[in-house]
């Protein structure tokens, strides 16, 4: 692969001024207000994500489980949680589309030279997202007026497709961090091997941590929405299926996570050694390295931390004798600062402790539910669990900030500079300005609709308005029998 | 095959002309409803019609997006670099419209509905606005090949104020034409006529804007105007035809008959445009070719817009198809 990647930056620069963008002023450039409008803007649209991605199959299994056992409350499940994934996947869907323009917007210097390889990936996205989009819609607007298990498989596209946007973004991703599958001569990206774009050496890891993590966050988050209202005294089965599924899914995948980002972390120190010395803090290259627990990098020296002898060298190569090379073996014009350095390190203390606390609830869970055979009533359990959904979602955000702020100085790693990335003029502070407006706007629009959602399907069952409950289940009585009559009905 | 990956960049820009056109178009309707008493009935439809097909519709403009960045990608950090204004200002519209439309059905309260609605149709109206004049700033050759262009004079000028407003109008007419013939279907008459009404006025307003449109581009981007009337004037004949035809039978004949003109006026003129430009993308500096991505990428993307005719367009037929037999509608 490293073959295949020429030309380190002064061929980018060539490139640039082939691409016509690279005639600038140095000093107007945008990079401050372009990463922290990124970084925001793809924080936000992150935490949608494992909504439309994940949250979705479990709506299918309340769906599936509601059909084949004839079982009216998953029925009311799967359909109020497609109602809130409408919600959530349209503002995901927005929120999708800025990055797609700040992708020009932000980093013109970026798209213009690459983005005939770091394009491509996204172009197979947009086929998922078609696929995604359409069926969404089917399924959510076909309650009641499909067959059942007709309606059912209009989602299983969904779910797929969510698997497969994944993948293409991530790939995307995964190339910036290990650039493969490009010729470039005199300055130019003259050829282009689609396949090995794709699937970089980044690729397989990453797609399979995020895909994992989408899935922990549907689970978790939705588990907490129902173990909330379980222990504010709601326990009827309604609230217990609602927490039974999405924290089964999320209990079978946290263990799988754990070894996913294992096997990411030894990637990462084979690959990507300036980010693995930014993720342990290392200031200097050797073997017997100890594992440091937070702390924070001061002038090449990391303060306050807790050592574990020779962790990180066991960790990373399973022995103590595992030399690891530090900063120092950074060239000095491409060494990160030292607070980008303890950014990294801490995000990854951060990820990797909430991931150690997921586990052991999973664990929890899996004794709890051994035992009983039912939804755990056990008040701290619950109240763990409330907790959990905003834990994995702190997890996800630090998990990207460990590969995007850990990439730093780099864009494309060894051939792109962010400070050359960066769109060269205007003031997009004023863009960044009205973005984060907006978007608290959208934030809090968003989770006012949730609530409001949520007190009337309260209330339609508190005041036992049978009506409106009865409404809500979407096969009801007199589509009994069109269930039975359906392929694959009562089979 | 630089000029396969144009065709199908093109393709994906008439798809959201026809269906995100008639998207937005929903909006303006939705805006120019009147109070909240009055507005009641056509906001019900614009909500109900509006819902299951908007999000895939608005794929398309990913695509278009996706498709200029990786096949032409000098052309994309030159528009971007130059339109950043008007594109920074129709990405965030668009996030208020899809926020505001997806809240607006929630809410129950007339207050909340109104804040929501809004922001949906105020955007409705502003996103395409700002994307047309996107369109004519790059067709009036304001985009430099190198980017960086004049960052407020690219848009704010003659051909691109010509391309906002006529989206705008091009947008509201086919809106109004598909809402007849949802109001129909629902069998509510005097919905039909109402946005019956609305059609032929926009139809007349975009014809006469259209005319006066051709004297400005005459002054203001004289090759595209001459290009136009040789070249793309099959199209823009045919566009007009259309536009005519439909607006005769919008007295009459059964909304659907109508429906199918409309797409057809809008498609040709957008089209026309596509003619007339080729074989450049900016202006008459940068070809097709001058900024094609190596080989291997075009035949990359060639290849995914197969799968998508093979994938997408089905199920986009699927989801038409369906909503149209009524059989996607919120109780
Ligand atoms: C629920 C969320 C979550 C949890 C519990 C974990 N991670 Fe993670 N991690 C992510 C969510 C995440 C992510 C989705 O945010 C990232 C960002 C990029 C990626 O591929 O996944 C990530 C990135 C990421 C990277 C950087 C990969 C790169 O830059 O290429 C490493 C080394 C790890 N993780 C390692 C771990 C380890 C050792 C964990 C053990 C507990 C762990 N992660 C738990
Ligand atoms: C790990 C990162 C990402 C993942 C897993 C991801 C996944 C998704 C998913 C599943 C959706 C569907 C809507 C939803 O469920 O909310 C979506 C929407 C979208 N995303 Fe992302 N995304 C990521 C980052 C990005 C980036 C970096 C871009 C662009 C540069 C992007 C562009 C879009 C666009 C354009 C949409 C809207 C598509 C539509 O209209 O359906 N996403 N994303
Ligand atoms: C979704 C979770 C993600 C988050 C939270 C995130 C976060 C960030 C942050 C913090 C930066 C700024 C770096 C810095 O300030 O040091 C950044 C930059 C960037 N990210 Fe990500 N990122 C995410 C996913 C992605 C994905 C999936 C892509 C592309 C496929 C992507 C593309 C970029 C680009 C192009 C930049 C600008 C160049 C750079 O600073 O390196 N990001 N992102």
């Amino acid at each position: 692969m490293t073959g295949a990647v020429r030309g380190r930056t002064e061929g980018v620069s060539l490139a640039l001024a082939a691409a016509g963008v690279g005639r600038l002023a140095a000093g107007s450039s945008q990079v401050l207000p372009a990463r922290e409008q990124m970084a925001f803007t793809l924080g936000f649209h992150i935490i949608l994500v494992p909504f439309g991605v994940a949250f979705t199959f479990m709506m299918l299994i309340a769906n599936y489980r509601g059909l084949r056992r004839h079982d009216q409350h998953a029925l009311r499940l799967a359909r109020r949680w497609s109602q809130v994934s409408g919600v959530l996947f349209a503002v995901g869907a927005v929120s999708g589309t800025v990055l797609s323009f700040e992708l020009g917007l932000l980093w013109p210097r970026l798209m213009g030279p690459f983005g005939a390889a770091y394009g491509l990936p996204f172009a197979v996205e947009g086929l998922f997202f078609f696929v995604e989009a359409i069926f969404v819609a089917i399924y959510i607007y076909g309650w009641d007026r499909m067959r059942p298990w007709s309606h059912f498989w209009t989602g299983v596209p969904v779910v797929l497709s969510g698997v497969g946007g994944t993948a293409s973004v991530v790939a995307a991703n995964g190339w910036m961090n290990q650039p493969a599958g490009i010729t470039v001569r005199d300055g130019r990206v003259v050829g282009v091997q689609p396949l090995r774009v794709f699937f970089n050496d980044a690729f397989w890891y990453e797609a399979l941590h995020m895909l994992l993590a989408a899935y922990m966050v549907a689970g978790f988050v939705t588990a907490g929405v129902y173990a909330a209202g379980m222990l504010r005294g709601r326990r009827d089965r309604l609230h217990r299926l609602g927490l039974l599924i999405p924290l089964t899914v999320a209990a079978v995948t946290t263990p799988v996570q754990f070894f996913v980002g294992d096997v990411a972390a030894r990637e990462v120190f084979q690959l990507e050694p300036a980010k693995f010395a930014a993720i342990e803090a290392l200031p200097t290259t050797g073997d017997h390295v100890p594992e440091v627990l937070g702390g924070v990098l001061v002038d090449g020296e990391v303060r306050y931390g807790i050592d574990i002898p020779s962790g990180a060298s066991l960790l990373s190569g399973y022995s103590p004798d595992t030399r690891i090379l530090g900063l120092d073996a950074i060239p000095a014009d491409v060494r990160p600062a030292d607070h980008l350095v303890t950014t990294v390190h801490l995000a990854f203390d951060v990820m990797v402790g909430i991931g150690t606390a997921l586990l052991a609830l999973s664990f929890w869970f899996a004794v709890l539910w051994w035992r009983r055979r039912e939804a755990p009533e056990n008040p701290w359990f619950l109240r763990a669990t409330a907790v959990s959904g905003v834990l994995a979602v702190l997890a996800l955000e630090s998990g990207w900030v460990v590969t995007e702020v850990g990439r730093q100085p780099w864009t494309v790693v060894g051939l792109l500079l962010t400070r050359d990335a960066a769109a060269p003029g205007g003031n997009l502070w004023l863009f960044f300005g009205a973005t984060v407006a907006l978007y608290a706007a959208v934030g809090f629009g968003t989770l006012f609709v949730l609530r409001l959602m949520r007190r009337r399907w309260q209330e339609a069952e508190r005041g036992g308005d049978d009506a409106e409950v009865d409404d809500e289940v979407p096969y009801g009585p007199s589509r009994a029998r069109e269930l039975d009559r359906s392929p694959g009905g009562g089979a | 095959m630089s000029t396969v990956a144009a065709v199908v960049l093109f393709a994906g820009v008439l798809a959201y002309a026809v269906l995100g056109g008639a998207d937005y178009g929903a909006g303006f309707w939705d805006l120019t409803a009147g109070g909240a008493e009055r507005g009641r009935r056509p906001r019900h439809l614009v909500d109900e019609s509006l819902a299951p097909v908007w999000e895939a519709n608005h794929v398309w403009l990913i695509f278009c997006l996706v498709m200029l960045w990786t096949a032409f990608p000098p052309a994309f950090a030159a528009i971007m670099t130059t339109l950043y204004i008007p594109l920074g200002l129709a990405a965030l519209g668009i996030v208020a419209r899809g926020s505001g439309f997806a809240f607006r059905k929630v809410f129950v309260r007339t207050e909340q509905q109104r804040v929501a609605g809004a922001a949906f149709a105020a955007s409705s109206v502003l996103a395409p606005f700002f994307l047309g004049t996107v369109a004519g700033g790059i067709a009036s050759g304001r985009v430099p090949t190198a980017g960086l262009g004049d960052p407020i004079s690219s848009w704010l000028n003659p051909t691109s104020l010509l391309g906002g407003v006529l989206a705008v109008l091009v947008c509201a007419f086919v809106a109004a034409v598909f809402l007849a013939a949802e109001a129909r279907r629902r069998g509510e008459d005097d919905l039909e006529t109402w946005f019956r009404r609305r059609a032929q006025v926009t139809a007349v307003v975009t014809g006469v804007v259209a005319l006066t449109g051709i004297a400005i581009l005459r002054a203001d981007a004289p090759r595209l105007f001459d290009e136009l009337l040789t070249r793309g004037l099959v199209l823009v004949v045919g566009s007009a035809a259309c536009g005519l035809a439909a607006l005769a039978l919008l007295r009459r004949a059964a909304p659907r008959q109508v429906q199918g003109l409309a797409v057809l006026a809008v498609a040709a003129v957008v089209a026309g445009w596509g003619v007339a430009q080729y074989p450049y993308l900016l202006g008459t500096h940068v070809s097709i070719g001058d900024a094609a991505a190596p080989t291997a990428t075009l035949w990359a993307l060639t290849a995914v817009a197969a799968a998508a005719v093979l994938i997408v367009v089905p199920s986009m037929g699927l989801l038409f198809v369906l909503a149209q037999r009524g059989r996607l509608e919120s109780s």
